[in-house]
């Protein structure tokens, strides 16, 4: 019975992640998927277990408080924030890995007659990957959500450092399983194992964060799977799995869309290269007044939105399809420009300006938006900034060249909401700012979008 | 070398199993347009949270006197469950949004 129950679980998960890379039948996916977990877990409740002793209580009542605190958690969480919440629940998942690793650990020590290395040593790796996944989520949390101190966190030598504690993990495990499980070897090596966490993310750039987590995420599924072998538990092991290759083929569909290798990613690649790029050059910016924005929107064709992770943490999308009705309503044609990797998190402004019940079809992607420049009249950058960097493709130093970009410049004119002159994620200036036919329009996204929708109402 | 060549041979199944959802995670993901990236990113999370069935196991096959595994482990349960119910919800959340504007246009 729980057999079967098993195979029906693990083919739903294996379904509902197929769904789910498609947009029209995603949500059917996760649903899927998520029977499928819950049927997994039903079955982990009544399989028949060998000398089981069940403790019912120490299992649903967990179950119970989690399920009801994850609903809480999800149903109030800001869209915008979703990204730091993917984190944060990578980081629980991580944990949860090594806490239990580590108990299965302490139940094989105290199993004297026999001294299983073969587990041992799974259990080992399951710990270390499962730490770096917690820790390793955590800073990544901290970098998404802006905490200043995240981006101080490195070392000099980092990189040198960080192979040293590698090292040094390996060597510890193998003197724990050579003194038949000291202990106190086991507590070092978590200690090591959750700083190794810290120090891998620590000297990788803020923006490249979705990266890391995606990545992170694939750690969690291999910690999941391994486990899987320890409990020799199928669906465990298919389950960790089918996420370590998902998790790994994302993060590299990601890497592809910003033009950069994982490795270039995971050396850090923006915080240490291309400060001596031509950018710095500076000249006049022009600002643009409410009424004159509004007047030059107001008697365009053809308007084209771009918007970035200003938008998002102003939560100003329900402002911006305002704008959009506005102007629609005197035939203005309004589009959405999506880079791949606006916001914060590929995928994050389809999902916010889907929030605002931006319409499906106004959202057009990178190649689409780039032939569509030249025939536009205006496009508005709503804080956004190294993805519309021109040092993208002529600036050979600049740490942006090689990205593919929107090439909003094309456009017969631009005007850049921002709330100052400051450089974007990746620390470079943008000559955008200063070409002829740009203006500026500065402030906080949704006090811009408002002080310009109340004027676009008065013409 | 022999010792490894029968692991290999008694654990046969296993490896096949292995093998093949390597293939199949990437196969199934290959092509997913970016605006899907985020909510498949917290999908796949979502079903990494697969290891509170290890918890579960443990718990069940515990002494019932054994403090210290029951406890450790119902934290591991807790913690992990929190990552799978959370995930699976907020992704449909996001997924509904994609949903209901469809609808409309």
């Amino acid at each position: 019975m729980d057999k079967v129950l098993f195979l029906i679980s693990a083919f739903l998960l294996v379904w509902g992640l197929r769904l789910q890379s498609d947009p029209a039948s995603a949500s059917k996916g996760n649903k899927y998927a998520s029977v499928g977990m819950l049927i997994a877990i039903i079955s982990a409740i009544i399989m028949p277990i060998e000398n089981s002793h069940d403790n019912y209580s120490w299992i649903v009542i967990p179950i119970v408080f989690s399920a009801s605190m994850g609903y809480i958690i999800a149903k109030k969480i800001e869209m915008t924030s979703m990204p730091q919440m993917v984190s944060i629940f990578n980081g629980l998942g991580g944990l949860s890995a090594v806490l239990l690793s580590f108990t299965e650990i302490n139940k094989w020590l105290s199993n004297t007659e026999l001294y299983p290395q073969f587990e041992i040593v799974v259990l080992l790796v399951s710990l270390f990957i499962g730490s770096v996944a917690f820790t390793g989520s955590l800073l990544a949390f901290a970098k998404l959500d802006g905490y200043k101190w995240s981006e101080k966190l490195t070392l000099p030598f980092q990189h040198i450092i960080n192979l040293t504690l590698l090292f040094s993990i390996i060597f510890l495990s193998f003197l724990f399983i050579d003194n038949s499980g000291d202990t106190n070897y086991l507590y070092i090596l978590i200690a090591i194992s959750l700083l190794y966490g810290v120090f891998f993310v620590a000297p990788i750039g803020g923006a490249d964060m979705p990266v890391v987590i995606s990545l992170l995420n694939s750690f969690t599924g291999i910690t999941a799977a391994l486990t899987g072998v320890i409990f020799d538990n199928k669906v465990m092991l298919l389950g960790g799995i089918l996420v370590g290759a998902a998790g790994t083929i994302l993060t590299v569909l990601m890497c592809q869309a910003m033009n950069r290798s994982l490795l270039n990613v995971l050396i850090g690649g923006f915080s240490s290269s291309g400060s001596s790029s031509k950018s710095s050059e500076q000249g006049d910016i022009k600002e643009i007044t409410d009424s004159d924005f509004a007047v030059q929107l107001f008697y365009s064709q053809k308007v084209i939105i771009v918007p970035g992770y200003g938008l998002a943490v102003a939560q100003a999308q329900k402002l911006c399809k305002e704008i959009q009705e506005v102007l629609e309503s005197n035939d203005v044609e309004v589009k959405y420009a999506i880079h791949p990797v606006a916001g914060r998190m590929p995928g994050h402004m389809n999902v916010l300006l889907a929030e605002a019940d931006v319409d499906y079809s106004k959202l057009i992607e990178l190649d689409e938006a780039n032939s569509d420049f030249k025939s536009t009249d205006v496009a508005v950058i709503i804080g956004a900034n190294d993805v519309v960097n021109p040092d993208a493709i002529d600036d050979t130093a600049s740490p942006l060249y090689g990205m593919p970009i929107l090439k909003v410049w094309e456009s017969n004119s631009t005007v850049v909401l921002k709330r100052s002159m400051s450089a974007g994620y990746a620390g470079v200036q943008n000559p955008l700012f200063f070409r002829e036919n740009n203006k500026m329009y500065f402030g906080d996204a949704k006090d811009s979008l408002q002080r310009l929708s109340t004027e676009l109402k008065n013409l | 070398m022999s010792e490894i060549f029968n692991f290999l041979i008694q654990n046969e199944v296993l490896i096949y199993l292995l093998l093949f959802t390597v293939l199949l995670g990437f196969e199934v993901i290959s092509k997913v347009p970016s605006v899907l990236h985020t909510p498949l990113m917290s999908g796949a999370n979502a079903i990494s949270g697969i290891v509170i069935l290890g918890a579960i196991i443990l718990i069940r096959s515990t002494d019932p006197e054994n403090y210290f595994t029951l406890i450790l482990a119902s934290i591991a349960l807790f913690i992990g469950s929190i990552n799978v119910f959370g995930g699976f919800f907020v992704t449909n959340r996001m997924l509904e949004m994609f949903n209901k504007k469809k609808k409309n246009g």
